[in-house]
């Protein structure tokens, strides 16, 4: 039984100065199938899909779309060719509506047939289960409707093949489900999806087939339904990988961080955070959810000192340190170590090495005028042994490194100052499987040794694995703390859209 | 599949970056070379009067030294304020400030203290003239984020009119037969010589040894690369940024400041309006070509000071225009700025990487 091919990419390379983005990739996805394309980060998946995109070009390789070979000098020609790419990054106009946002940059006639363009887009949404208001305005879209209105622009200009880079990243466990079923509405009516994704189990529920990639080459395309999860990761990282993280609970806890009714307004004057209140303890794992930019930022960094509040009291121990600033913190000797989300831009100095970015915790404690490096030199190279960092020399500017060595720096530093609270934000974005268990086993030593973490996190099925409990941010507003035993995904879910905590069993 | 492809380097060898370097130097000593042969000169004999001129006798070494002087102190002070991305292009005006501090101590003082000690009150009041001169902007930006860039250039204009305002009026010297000229040093007031120069070149090269210890073993330094690496990793760090920012910039302002004082003191003997003389922007050029780096800086600078030195004696000896060296000079800085981008990036010609698959 041998169906048409929608997309065949034969033998495609892509060469980015030294290193191969793509070497000899082939990927074939059928009509109306669901293809999923695996692979850890750097692994070369969005670099084939811009050149299906039109946005870059292969170096060497064919295309061909419905049997018929094309080349594509520019994402105009894709376009013609049916093919509609959802990025990570919504490409919309934040000021203008679904429908301009919809016809901008298509060639049509000088006036907008405004009512014609409402009704298309009407049978459009009807047909594939789509639910969007042409009138409403980008900026006043949650996250959500903004990716329906990605979906529905490249469907309105006739694609047939859709590629979607990431689709769930920033959706709700309801909005994944949602987008799932749009998912299937259009492949019953005949186009043909493909998803990229790192997520396994969203792979073996919506895909039927998946596209392996590793560093760049393809290692395999296998039905979904003969696989099981464990061989994907196999395929995906080239060896076996224990998922399992191991959660031990304990007694004798106390009270390390008392956050209370915290208020944080951001520059537009808007409540990032408002009336925030939670206990932190000693031996304790405090995991953190929500949808991107409910108060995450903000509330790790008005721990940290380095956003200013508007009401509240922050407790660590018995002193509130609400208001004063990181160098106030340091001073009063409260040891709190912070990963924060932008690592090279805030954690760490980029362009300096190793031994200078210790340097930068350390430095503040040292008396007089002058720099000293050398008990810094032996922190770095006890850090770099302790955590396996491959990096060249302890010299080396640190953003030469790789995206796993340069978290293990910063975690290396702020664990070897022998902190009580550590405050992690999205500390496994963009790693790979292995790195990111890595600092999931280094979180666990750390609160076995007594120290309370708070994890602001991504991924549900690894906040509920690794946590003790689960805070859930929603607009700024805690909507509820769980016991992560007591709970499902779809519980945190519902708190992350904003539902009432006496709803879930808590 | 374009017939120029251009990728980001990853890495690139030290020996390869001095090799474009050379290259892009020579590439530019060449064109200038073009250029005067359009006008109908004959290049090799114009560089080689250049070189000739600025290092053929002891008193054309002498003449290439007093003008490294300036341009070395200037240029630690704008490595400094670099190093933090703080875009000080005010030297000129510090320098000019500088050198109205020195006069002011130089022409109230002179005679009443012994002549060390009139020197050294000379090169504080200068130190302290730049760097307020510096701390104005360094004040707004720390407080206010004000554009520094714009603010230490238009400063400059103010520092030259205000000490033009004093040669014309109030500290006009009424013994100069009318010429409008502020009177010049008592002798006590002029820095004396060591091995035929002016002392100024020992405090030229203290300066680079104080910027470069500076900047490598002392927390304000690192604190100073900090910031201008990343203003958030500094407050991550419990920094005190505007303490960081005002401080730096009396450093640099007061580098530039003895600039100054050196000027008015040795070569001038007197204030003028024109005292800074454009060192303060030729000093922008050598910062920026020495990469920050107060040891390379050295040798920068002495190699403008011949290109400078080299440019007069031309004009002088052969009737040709000195800014000949001006044109050379433009023409590293291009060529150099133009090599970054050969740093950076590989450039393919051609279809070589269907070569590599086949």
């Amino acid at each position: 039984m041998e169906q048409n091919l929608a997309i065949e990419m034969e033998s495609i390379s892509k060469i980015f100065g030294d290193l191969k983005a793509n070497d000899n990739v082939n990927l074939s996805v059928r009509q109306g199938e669901v293809h999923a394309l695996l692979g850890e980060n750097g692994a070369g998946k969005s670099t084939l899909m811009n050149m299906l995109a039109g946005i870059y070009t292969p170096d060497s390789g064919v295309i061909k779309i419905n049997g018929k070979e094309a080349r594509f000098a520019s994402p105009k020609d894709s376009i013609a060719m049916g093919i509609g790419m959802i990025h990570q990054h919504f490409k919309l106009v934040d000021v203008m509506t679904a429908k301009e946002n919809i016809i901008i940059g298509r060639k049509q006639s000088f006036f907008v047939k405004g009512k014609a363009l409402s009704k298309s887009i009407k049978e459009l949404s009807d047909r594939y289960g789509l639910d969007v208001d042409p009138d409403k305005k980008v900026y006043d879209m949650s996250v959500g409707e903004k990716q329906t209105l990605e979906i529905i622009k490249v469907l309105y200009r006739g694609a047939k093949i859709l590629i979607m880079d990431e689709p769930t990243a920033v959706l709700t466990p309801q909005e994944i489900n949602k987008l799932f079923r749009v998912i299937r509405n259009m492949k019953q009516q005949g186009c043909s999806i493909v998803i990229i994704t790192h997520k396994l189990n969203e792979v073996m529920e919506i895909s039927d087939r998946v596209t392996v990639l590793r560093k760049g080459k393809s290692v395999g395309t296998v039905v979904t339904k003969d696989v099981k999860v464990p061989a994907l990761i196999e395929l995906m990282v080239g060896r076996k990988i224990d998922l399992s993280i191991e959660r031990k609970t304990f007694d004798r806890k106390k009270t390390l961080l008392k956050v209370d009714e915290v208020t944080v307004t951001d520059k537009d004057g808007k409540e990032a955070l408002s009336g925030v209140s939670f206990d932190l303890s000693s031996h304790e794992i405090l995991g953190v959810a929500g949808v991107a930019g409910s108060g995450q930022k903000e509330l790790c960094e008005v721990i940290a000192g380095l956003a200013r509040a508007t009401g509240g009291r922050i407790y660590f121990e018995d002193e509130n340190i609400l208001g004063r600033s990181p160098r106030d913190i340091i001073k009063m000797g409260i040891r709190m170590g912070f990963i924060p989300e932008d690592r090279l831009g805030m954690g760490l100095v980029g362009g300096m090495d190793i031994v200078h970015n210790i340097v930068l915790k350390d430095y503040q404690n040292q008396p007089g005028i002058l720099l000293k490096r050398g008990p810094c030199v032996e922190k770095a190279k006890k850090i770099v042994e302790e955590l396996d960092i491959q990096t060249p020399s302890i010299y080396t500017p640190v953003k030469k490194l790789s995206g796993g060595n340069v978290q293990k720096v910063l975690l290396g530093r702020e664990i070897d100052s022998s902190p009580k609270v550590l405050i992690t934000a999205y500390a496994v974005r963009g790693l790979d499987i292995g790195a990111s268990y890595k600092i999931y086993d280094l979180l666990s030593e750390q609160k076995e040794k007594g120290v309370g973490i708070l994890f602001v996190g991504e991924d549900l099925d690894v906040l509920l694995e690794l946590c003790d409990r689960v805070m859930v941010l929603c607009h700024g507003r805690v909507t509820g703390i769980v016991d992560s035993d007591k709970v499902t995904k779809e519980d945190i879910g519902l708190l992350m859209t904003g539902e009432e905590k006496e709803e879930v069993g808590a | 599949m374009d017939f120029i492809r251009i990728t980001k380097r990853s890495d690139l060898p030290r020996s390869k970056e001095i090799i474009i370097t050379i290259l892009a130097v020579a590439m530019s000593i060449v064109f200038a070379g073009i250029i005067l042969a359009v006008f109908g000169l004959n290049p090799f004999e114009i560089f080689r009067e250049i070189i000739m001129g600025s290092v053929g006798t002891e008193m054309r070494i002498k003449q290439t030294i007093v003008k490294a002087v300036p341009l070395i102190i200037t240029s630690m002070g704008i490595i400094v304020a670099f190093k933090m991305k703080f875009w000080n292009i005010g030297a000129e005006g510090q320098i000019t400030m500088g050198a109205l501090g020195a006069a002011w101590v130089a022409i109230n003082l002179h005679g009443t203290l012994p002549q060390p000690a009139l020197l050294l009150l000379m090169m504080a009041a200068a130190a302290i003239c730049g760097g307020i001169w510096a701390f104005i902007p360094a004040v707004f930006k720390a407080k206010l984020g004000t554009n520094e860039t714009i603010f230490t250039l238009m400063l400059n204009y103010v520092a030259i009119k205000f000490v033009t305002y004093l040669q014309y009026g109030p500290w006009r010297d009424p013994g100069a037969k009318g010429f409008p000229r502020i009177e010049t040093f008592s002798q006590d007031a002029v820095l004396p010589s060591l091995g035929g120069v002016h002392t100024g070149w020992i405090i030229a090269v203290l300066a680079t040894v104080f910027v470069y210890f500076f900047m490598k073993s002392t927390k304000l330094g690192y604190e100073i690369a900090v910031v201008g690496e990343s203003i958030e990793t500094a407050r991550y760090a419990g920094m005190n940024i505007s303490k960081i920012i005002i401080a730096a910039m009396l450093i640099s302002g007061g580098l530039c400041g003895i600039t100054g004082m050196i000027q008015a003191s040795a070569v001038e003997k007197t204030l003028v309006y024109g005292i800074a003389n454009n060192y303060g922007f030729t000093a922008i050029i050598t910062a920026w070509l020495s990469k920050l780096k107060a040891g390379y800086a050295l040798l920068v600078c002495v190699a403008f000071a011949m290109l400078m030195q080299g440019g007069d004696y031309i004009q002088i000896a052969m009737g040709v225009s000195s800014t000949v060296s001006d044109i050379v000079q433009g023409l590293i800085l291009f060529f150099i700025l133009g090599s970054e981008f050969f740093l950076r990036y590989k450039v393919h010609l051609g279809r070589a990487v269907e070569k590599e698959v086949a």
